[in-house]
């Protein structure tokens, strides 16, 4: 052997380092991006940053093939052929955006609701739909409803969030976690880094879920629940802890409306709370009726007063019954009632045997000050898994309670709230619909209803949304409804729309229900040859399937080309010990006739004049989205980014418009975070100490502490409307869904995917995998080579039943429809159940793909058997497939049969292939 | 026929937890990132949006099903794989050039691209599939451990570790000298039986498996006892029981 080669281990890494804000899913970490000669050369986590502290995914670190991607569209883009057809002229900037200009702009006058404004992956909700809400138009919302709003809105009407960016376990305490129905796919980095922290503490970790993959393949203990039915199983865990009397009385009694006296005498008021006369709810206390707030008071959980009887005892009635044991649900449930026993056993010893107790003295709102802060080290998560069922809200309120009977909502081990949250339904918005042409809608488009009298409803009780969000059919659908949008519009219920302007939104794909009737709806014509969806303008940075349906294309730059803000008043980037935002900056330009899209949408308010774009001279307010940054203010003093306001940046929160702004940003990793205080960590809905500091730094205008809502007065309103009380009343036909959805307590019933379906005993769930999740588009050329193919993974029974061998091919049918899809084994699965990966499977011809790209040979989509709406019901109509409280997609309640099949030569259907050449590379 | 050095001064390598790791592929994006621009030609990509795209990568992750004897439930174990830079590494032993080699400062194996003539009988004699010729360049990639990482003074101290340990979010990865007891990856592998893997092939892998704790243990003893016999004393006889406790 000659002497060893002499290497060199110091080589220069880059030029320049930059570091901004990853964009590949809605985690938002903090990246390092390197440049050689300009150009992006390598990315890595920022260790500095909050968010990820260094780490990166497998999206984050691939997103230098983001930039240099084939798919990535060119130029302004105008349809010249048939709608589909991918015949496009390529136009100049002004040309698109006088059309855009042209198209949109009558409409303010003559109608602003036949605009309809919808977004996807939108990072920008607080300037999208404030441009919106300006425009006049109801129709605005990003994918929320096709996503997992009913997570969000359950947590929000429950406990004052939910999980992810409301808030997240105490990863340094907690010793038991249990993970319910969390895709492979959900919260990245965070979530990972939390396994991480508990795998080295040796804390335990529990998966409920019916595929063991990802996080679940780590959990210490496996739940293989069958889908559908995680609510039938967290309801009978209460049931054991109510039986052994293993709950937090003190916490319920201080903190929840467990107390509070439910009014039992007949008429409109039945189900509410009891009242003193200046309104505020009242509890007993040795035999006296006193306001909840008092200071010291001490509430009897048990107390009745003239028949009226506290949540507490309603609440502990109804599932301390027998059809809650778990020997009553366990075949439901898929899992052994001893099992379910098991599971009881280990969250109370955990939660009640083994305490943590922090030495930190607060002031509760009462004006009680404790010298400890007691917790119980039991922490959640959840995710798409248990919400995107037709039952899903009610499912997630019920984890909640779950929680909160344990006492560890926002106490030491348990969960944290990550700021601005807490922030219940009360001091959210309530939806705005009322609509006046030529002027801006009423207010924001979304948000919490607390009765009936905020349904976006016309005097005559149709929807005023083209959604039908906050209607009847699902009256707190927070998110509104972006799957229903293009069949409602193609079906002209509840009405026609002139133009659909969509971003980042891959419609006439993988984010619909139904694909192939989607895809005709978009290019089917009226008797009159024209259109029945006449306009469509389309915001995206690649040749999605989308694309080939827009007649304007407005190309996006990606999102290392692009100025962006992670806004608090949007879905921040906060801690539970800090509220935090960050940007995205140019860290390289585009090398193309690209805009950002934020930019354009500026410049489309300002050639609209749309009040809040342009001044009293109608004069552009903003030069792009960066100037809109730094300068455009929601509140007086209080705009998109918190950090280094006022006109010496110093300004925390709260202060004027600093020019700097984004400059201090860049120099501080691009992101900015605000500490809250050791006292005000914890118990934050009721720490006088947090809810001081968060009106100091603006995330509230005043104290706003509240209860836990473990009976929902805002659903008892909309159950008495159901029962006949009110002005407002529900069709006929809907009254005893409603019933049903809304009760005011946890509740679980069938989701509805199981009507009518004795002939489909399997039950078909997708997920996106790890590394491509909420990734726009999986074209990217080195995750395509980890997940370039989706096969149908079915379980040992399914398997050997159909006697099915490495390499066969399924026929799957649905009530909607068949595909035929190659399949794989996979034990590790509950036996009732198939899955596969969502979103692999792409249309020949889309992303710059190869037409024999195994996305588009093998790949395929599961939506193909979902319909968008259910089954005809009792008054002829076809309602949504959608959760009945929030009209989340219920993608999940989907039921199939399996049989084994001739492998075709490519998996079915297969539709023609989409020519994108002349708008891409 | 190339020769091992007889002893390495250190002998630096990686402890990958098999209990920790959720098959998420950061490691393996990381990898390619880095090594894309770092030691020896760009892993190259061929038919990258093809009908059959194929690259270099120097780390790869797979998902095993594995059904345990004791008749337990299905589990899902995953499993990145890399060079373990054995001590009796058969790819370096094989070697007509002297191309392959292993360091004797820090017993990494790397290949010398100047005198690779991408014969591949290197990666024929690797048992573990760790090795991958670049098809455009001619030559055998592998795992480096980053040299030109770990050792880099344009890079921060904290930064001076592999790709793949610094980017694993879950900290499955850890980086270290085996011949130092006192390291982080010693005494991770001591604590938690940290095993070779195909020991039998006789390659001395530096690298180390910590193995999955055991799962689906279940302790049905403690089962929660009921307050009382809420059958005979009704809802009320439960209340009272309940609220007597506070």
């Amino acid at each position: 052997m000659g002497a060893q080669p002499k290497i060199d281990t110091s080589p220069k890494v880059s030029d320049e380092v930059r570091r901004t804000t990853c964009y590949m899913c809605a985690c938002r970490c903090g990246i390092n991006v390197h440049l050689k000669s300009g150009k992006v050369s390598y990315i890595e986590g920022n260790r500095d940053h909050p968010v990820n502290k260094g780490v990166l995914c497998a999206k984050g670190a691939s997103g230098i093939k983001q930039v240099t991607a084939p798919s990535r569209l060119r130029a302004p883009m105008r349809r010249v052929g048939p709608r589909g057809s991918g015949a496009f002229e390529e136009i100049s900037w002004e040309e698109a955006l006088s059309l855009a200009v042209e198209w949109m702009e009558p409409l303010r006058d003559s109608g602003p609701e036949k605009l309809a404004f919808f977004t996807g992956r939108d990072q920008s909700q607080s300037l999208t739909s404030f441009w919106a809400q300006n425009f006049g138009t109801p129709n605005y919302a990003a994918h929320g409803g096709f996503c997992s709003v009913n997570m969000a809105a359950a947590g929000i009407y429950t406990i004052g969030g939910a999980f992810w960016e409301f808030g997240q376990p105490d990863w340094e305490h907690t010793k038991l976690f249990v993970l319910f129905g969390v895709a492979e796919d959900h919260d990245s980095n965070p979530i990972k880094m939390g396994l991480g922290r508990l795998k080295e503490r040796g804390a335990k970790v529990i998966g409920v879920n019916p595929i063991r993959s990802g996080y679940n393949a780590v959990a210490d203990d496996w739940y293989g629940v069958t889908p559908g039915a995680d609510g039938l199983l967290i309801l009978s865990l209460i049931h054991c802890l109510l039986e052994a009397g293993k709950i937090d009385l003190d916490y319920l009694a201080r903190f929840t409306n467990a107390p509070l006296l439910v009014r039992s005498d007949e008429g409109a008021e039945k189900g509410l709370f009891l009242r003193n006369e200046a309104g505020k709810p009242v509890v007993m206390e040795g035999g006296k009726l006193v306001p909840f707030d008092q200071k010291g008071v001490r509430p009897d959980l048990g107390a009745s007063y003239e028949g009226h009887r506290t949540v507490f005892a309603h609440m502990a009635e109804r599932y301390l019954s027998p059809d809650h044991a778990p020997e009553a649900i366990a075949a439901r449930v898929g899992i052994p009632a001893s099992r379910i026993r098991g599971l009881a056993a280990e969250l109370a010893h955990t939660a009640f045997d083994a305490p943590i107790v922090l030495d930190r003295e607060w002031t509760d709102f009462r004006g009680e000050t404790h010298s400890q802060m007691v917790g119980r080290p039991v922490s959640f998560h959840a995710m798409r898994g248990i919400s995107a069922h037709s039952n899903g809200f009610q499912t997630a309120r019920a984890l909640h309670l779950l929680q909160v009977l344990l006492g560890t909502v926002e106490t030491p081990g348990g969960y944290r709230f990550k700021p601005p949250y807490p922030k219940p339904a009360e001091a959210h918005p309530a939806p705005h619909s009322k609509v006046t042409r030529g002027k801006p809608l009423d207010g924001p488009h979304l948000g919490y209803p607390r009765g009936p009298e905020h349904l976006a409803l016309n005097p005559d009780g149709s929807p005023v949304r083209i959604d039908k969000a906050f209607s009847w059919e699902n009256p707190l659908s927070a998110h509104g409804m972006m799957h229903m949008v293009i069949a409602n519009a193609h079906a002209g219920d509840p009405y026609k729309i002139d133009t659909l302007f969509l971003y980042m939104a891959n419609m006439a794909w993988n984010s619909s229900m139904n694909t192939a009737a989607v895809m005709e709806m978009l290019t089917d014509k009226g008797e009159d040859g024209e259109y029945v969806i006449p306009r469509i303008i389309y915001s995206d940075a690649y040749a999605s399937e989308m694309v080939a349906y827009a007649d304007l294309i407005l190309p996006d730059t990606t999102y290392l080309e692009r100025h962006d803000c992670i806004s608090l008043l949007d879905r921040p980037i906060s801690e539970p010990g800090a509220a935090g935002d960050s940007i995205r900056w140019p860290v390289v330009e585009p090398d193309r006739n690209v805009r950002g899209f934020q930019s354009v949408l500026i410049d489309l308010g300002a050639r609209m004049k749309l009040p809040g774009f342009v001044n009293a001279e109608g004069k552009a307010l903003y030069a792009d989205y960066a100037d809109y940054i730094v300068n455009h203010q929601r509140r007086p003093g209080i705009g998109p980014l918190m950090g280094f306001r006022g006109e010496d940046g110093t300004g925390e929160g709260r202060g004027a418009p600093n020019p700097a702004q984004i400059d201090r940003y860049i120099a501080n990793g691009s992101f900015f975070q605000a500490h809250v205080p050791d006292d005000a960590a914890y118990f934050k809905p009721w720490n006088a100490g947090y809810q001081d500091w968060a009106v100091r730094v603006g995330l509230y205008d005043a104290p706003q502490p509240y209860l836990i809502s473990i009976w929902s007065e805002p659903m008892r309103r909309f159950q008495l409307a159901a029962e006949g009380f009110g002005d407002r009343q529900p069709p006929d036909a809907m009254r005893a869904r409603l019933k049903q959805a809304m009760d005011p307590l946890p509740v679980w019933y069938p989701p509805f995917g199981d009507d009518g379906a004795e002939d489909y005993p399997v039950h078909a769930l997708t997920q996106r995998p790890m590394a491509m999740y909420h990734s726009w588009g999986s074209q990217n050329a080195w995750l395509r080579q980890i997940h370039g193919r989706n096969p149908l993974y079915v379980p040992t029974k399914i398997w050997e039943e159909n006697g099915f061998a490495e390499g066969d091919w399924a026929k799957l049918t649905s009530p909607n429809g068949a595909i035929v899809v190659p399949v794989a084994h996979m034990p590790a699965l509950n036996p009732h159940t198939v899955w596969t990966w969502n979103a692999i499977g792409k249309r020949k011809g889309a992303w710059a793909l190869d037409e024999g790209a195994p996305e588009a040979t093998k790949g395929f989509l599961l939506n193909h058997l979902i319909s968008e709406l259910l089954p005809e019901k009792s008054d002829g109509m076809r309602w949504s497939n959608s959760d009945p409280v929030t009209g989340q997609a219920a993608w999940f309640d989907l039921r199939v049969r399996v049989e084994k099949t001739t492998p075709p030569s490519e998996a079915q259907p297969a539709f023609p292939k989409l020519d994108l050449k002349g708008v891409q590379a | 026929m190339t020769c091992l050095p007889g002893h390495t001064e250190k002998k630096l390598g990686l402890a990958i937890d098999l209990d920790t790791c959720v098959g998420c592929h950061a490691c393996v994006t990381a990898c390619k990132g880095w090594n894309d621009q770092g030691y020896g030609v760009p892993l190259s990509d061929q038919d990258a949006y093809g009908a059959d795209p194929s690259g270099v990568f120097l780390n790869r992750v797979h998902g095993y099903q594995v059904q345990p004897d004791t008749g337990g439930a299905a589990q899902t174990i995953n499993f990145p794989r890399s060079c373990l830079h054995c001590e009796d590494a058969p790819c370096v032993t094989v070697c007509p050039t002297g191309a392959s080699y292993k360091r004797v400062e820090d017993g990494i194996v790397l290949v010398n691209e100047d005198a690779c003539i991408g014969c591949g009988l290197c990666a024929w004699a690797c048992p573990y599939g760790a090795r991958e010729m670049d098809a455009d360049a001619g030559v055998m990639k592998k795992c480096t451990l980053c040299v030109d990482r770990i050792y880099n003074e344009n890079l921060p101290e904290e930064d001076r570790e592999p790709a793949c340990v610094r980017t694993c979010p879950t900290g499955a990865r850890h980086f270290g000298d085996f011949n130092d007891p006192t390291s982080k990856v010693s005494k991770l592998t001591a604590a938690r039986g940290g095993f070779d893997l195909m020991p039998e092939m006789g390659t001395k892998p530096t690298n180390k498996y910590l193995p999955p704790r055991p799962k689906d243990q279940r302790q049905e003893a403690s089962l929660l006892a009921p307050l009382l016999d809420i059958e005979a004393k009704g809802f009320a006889g439960w209340l009272d029981r309940i609220l007597g406790k506070i």
